[in-house]
């Protein structure tokens, strides 16, 4: 029983879920590069520079309100 | 009805803990059951004389400081400790005589190292990641921290943890984990703290008004949660009495050395390396007041560094008996790691892009990029030192130790650095720091010290490598150990003077926080209301 699950495991481990893995890490390399991210990532990399002194308003129409 | 709750837990955890001292089985767990009942009974009166008291409302409009506030005071109290245990340690390895006879065996070498490491780590390195964490995920989702006052429960019981595992040290509980010596009673208070900061920090992300996760978030955030099944993990072990501090680890031979690298590989890689990316990525484009380079290069940063640093623990086993598969994965990755370190460290420097005049003109900005380079040298040396062959004459030599000195020191302690000079006077309301050229003092003083440190071990590491190799014509061994020690002690001594000089500087710092704040009057408020306008 120990053996055989151990097999088992190893096995998946470097056939499937070695594969599953490395192509998520190069699905989220894709996704980030993605062409149309740019506005998105100017965004939140502005982010840091709002809401310095104090937590945004609780409802939407405040936060219109704000700008 | 709460405070009634808090006050019974208290009352007996401070019983439990006073049953506990009565049959302790050993001087530390002795000590750590009083230091736990004390705790215990401070927080009882406390609670007691604030019970029934009108409760403040935690104001939603405004950010949960008081917490940071305290982080930040923490940090450089226990650089400061850290850095002198540091120091002492130090010369305890230039001149054994300073190991005192009568202060046998409490402040012998083999007793403060450990001291040092965890004081360092976990004591400066830690309490600035809890407060950097609170202060950036605060403000980069626009949300008050979740869960009133667990801030407090996190800091506090951070502090607790400390002392507790500090005074182990001292009185001979370890259960000889490099980096993971807390005995197990306090591995169990570690993992009580480390979920409360899990659910703080995962509670404000989830309140956030920002619709996307900065990405320091999601370095801080692969942190804790790495950490937390990195503790657990590594720490499975059966107290042998639940009255003593000694414990049976769970595993046994090959198999516990390898779980004790990954937890030790990686506790660099994510407490030392991914949280304090989590500040670079938030301190250095707001010192630079330029958002940082490449948004699309951080995430990258992220996903890469992630996936590879957890499979890099193995090259701490070269040549044992590790089988040698494990040993080459070990090695390939750390090499792999080079990538998204580099990555990230050229996405840190160019934020300045534009704005490298700030480097003449800005010495905090200074502190920060000479973090963010040092950080580019230790993961250029780390991988090399991982290649076999390159390990098989670095490895038990000092050479380790002036890599991991000149990452901790370089990297971890300058950021930290910058990162305290950004936030006193934004969390104290004052205009600006005390003085600039107190800030260039500290900055000169620990960065020559760290050149100093990370060139004298270079010297004796390669050379008592060397030594360890040499044999004659007929194959015997030409140098003793003993001869590697003598020909070392210079090094040893232009190392202490380095770290005196980096002591110093953090020492020069604590002044200039204290003045930032006492010397100077608080902002006066922009109006009546001390409304900011949106900008």
């Amino acid at each position: 029983m120990g053996t055989e699950t151990y097999s088992f495991l190893r096995n998946f481990a470097d056939s499937w879920h070695l594969l599953f893995m490395f192509l998520f890490l190069i699905g989220v390399f894709v996704w980030a590069i993605r062409p149309g991210s740019n506005k998105v990532h100017r965004d939140v990399a502005n982010s840091i520079f709002r809401n310095d002194d104090r937590p945004a308003p609780d409802s939407a129409s405040a936060t219109k309100e704000m700008q | 009805m709460w405070d009634y709750v808090k006050l019974v837990a208290l009352g007996v955890i401070a019983l439990l803990a006073a049953i506990a001292a009565n049959y302790a089985r050993d001087e530390a767990y002795l000590v750590n059951a009083l230091t736990v009942m004390l705790a215990a009974a401070a927080t009882f009166i406390w609670t007691l004389r604030n019970t029934g008291e009108p409760k403040a409302v935690a104001p939603k409009n405004e950010y949960f400081d008081g917490v940071v506030r305290a982080g930040v005071i923490a940090t450089a109290f226990w650089g400061v400790v850290g850095f002198l245990v540091g120091v002492v340690v130090a010369a305890q390895l230039a001149f054994p005589v300073l190991n005192f006879e009568w202060a046998q065996p409490y402040l012998n070498f083999g007793r403060l190292r450990p001291l040092h490491t965890s004081a360092v780590i976990f004591a400066f390195g830690g309490n600035a990641l809890i407060a950097t964490a609170f202060y950036v995920v605060q403000r980069t989702t626009a949300a008050r921290l979740w869960g009133g006052n667990l801030g407090w429960f996190v800091f506090w019981g951070w502090q607790l943890i400390i002392v507790l595992a500090a005074t182990s040290y001292v009185f001979g509980g370890s259960q000889g984990k490099e980096y993971a010596e807390m005995p197990w009673h306090v591995d169990i208070l570690i993992t009580v703290v480390w979920v409360a900061f899990l659910l703080a920090f995962l509670g404000t992300l989830w309140n956030r008004k920002e619709p996307h996760i900065y990405v320091a978030n999601w370095f801080y955030l692969s942190f804790i949660v790495t950490v937390a099944m990195l503790h657990v993990v590594n720490n499975a072990a059966l107290p042998v009495s639940v009255f003593g501090s000694a414990s049976v680890q769970a595993y046994a031979g090959v198999q516990d050395a390898m779980i004790q690298w990954w937890y030790g590989h990686n506790a660099v890689g994510f407490f030392l390396t991914a949280g304090f990316l989590g500040m670079m990525y938030y301190f250095v484009p707001k010192q630079a007041e330029r958002p940082v380079f490449s948004y699309k290069l951080s995430i990258i940063h992220f996903w890469a560094l992630i996936f590879l640093y957890i499979w890099a623990g193995p090259h701490h086993l070269h040549y044992t008996a590790l089988p040698e598969w494990a040993s080459t994965l070990g090695m390939i990755f750390s090499i792999m790691l080079w990538m998204p370190s580099w990555g990230g460290m050229i996405n840190g420097l160019m934020t300045l892009s534009g704005a490298w005049d700030k480097l003449r003109t800005d010495p905090v900005i200074r502190m920060m990029v000479i973090a963010v380079g040092f950080y580019g040298m230790s993961t250029f040396e780390g991988p090399m030192m991982s290649i076999k062959a390159v390990n098989s004459l670095s490895h038990y030599t000092d050479w380790t130790i002036g890599h991991v000195h000149s990452g901790a020191l370089g990297w971890n302690g300058m950021i930290t650095f910058g990162a305290l000079y950004f936030l006193v006077p934004r969390l104290w309301n004052r205009e600006r720091l005390y003085s600039l050229s107190l800030v260039s003092w500290h900055f000169w003083l620990a960065t020559i010290g760290i050149v100093l440190y990370a060139s004298s071990m270079w010297v004796t590491g390669i050379m008592e490598g060397l030594m360890w190799r040499e044999v004659d014509a007929n194959g015997f061994l030409v140098n003793a150990f003993a001869d590697t020690v003598s020909a070392k002690l210079p090094m040893y001594v232009v190392r202490m003077l380095g770290g005196v000089m980096f002591l110093l500087g953090a020492i020069i710092m604590c002044y200039n926080l204290w003045m930032t704040v006492r010397a100077q009057p608080a902002k006066a408020p922009v109006n009546a209301n001390n409304f900011v306008p949106a900008e």
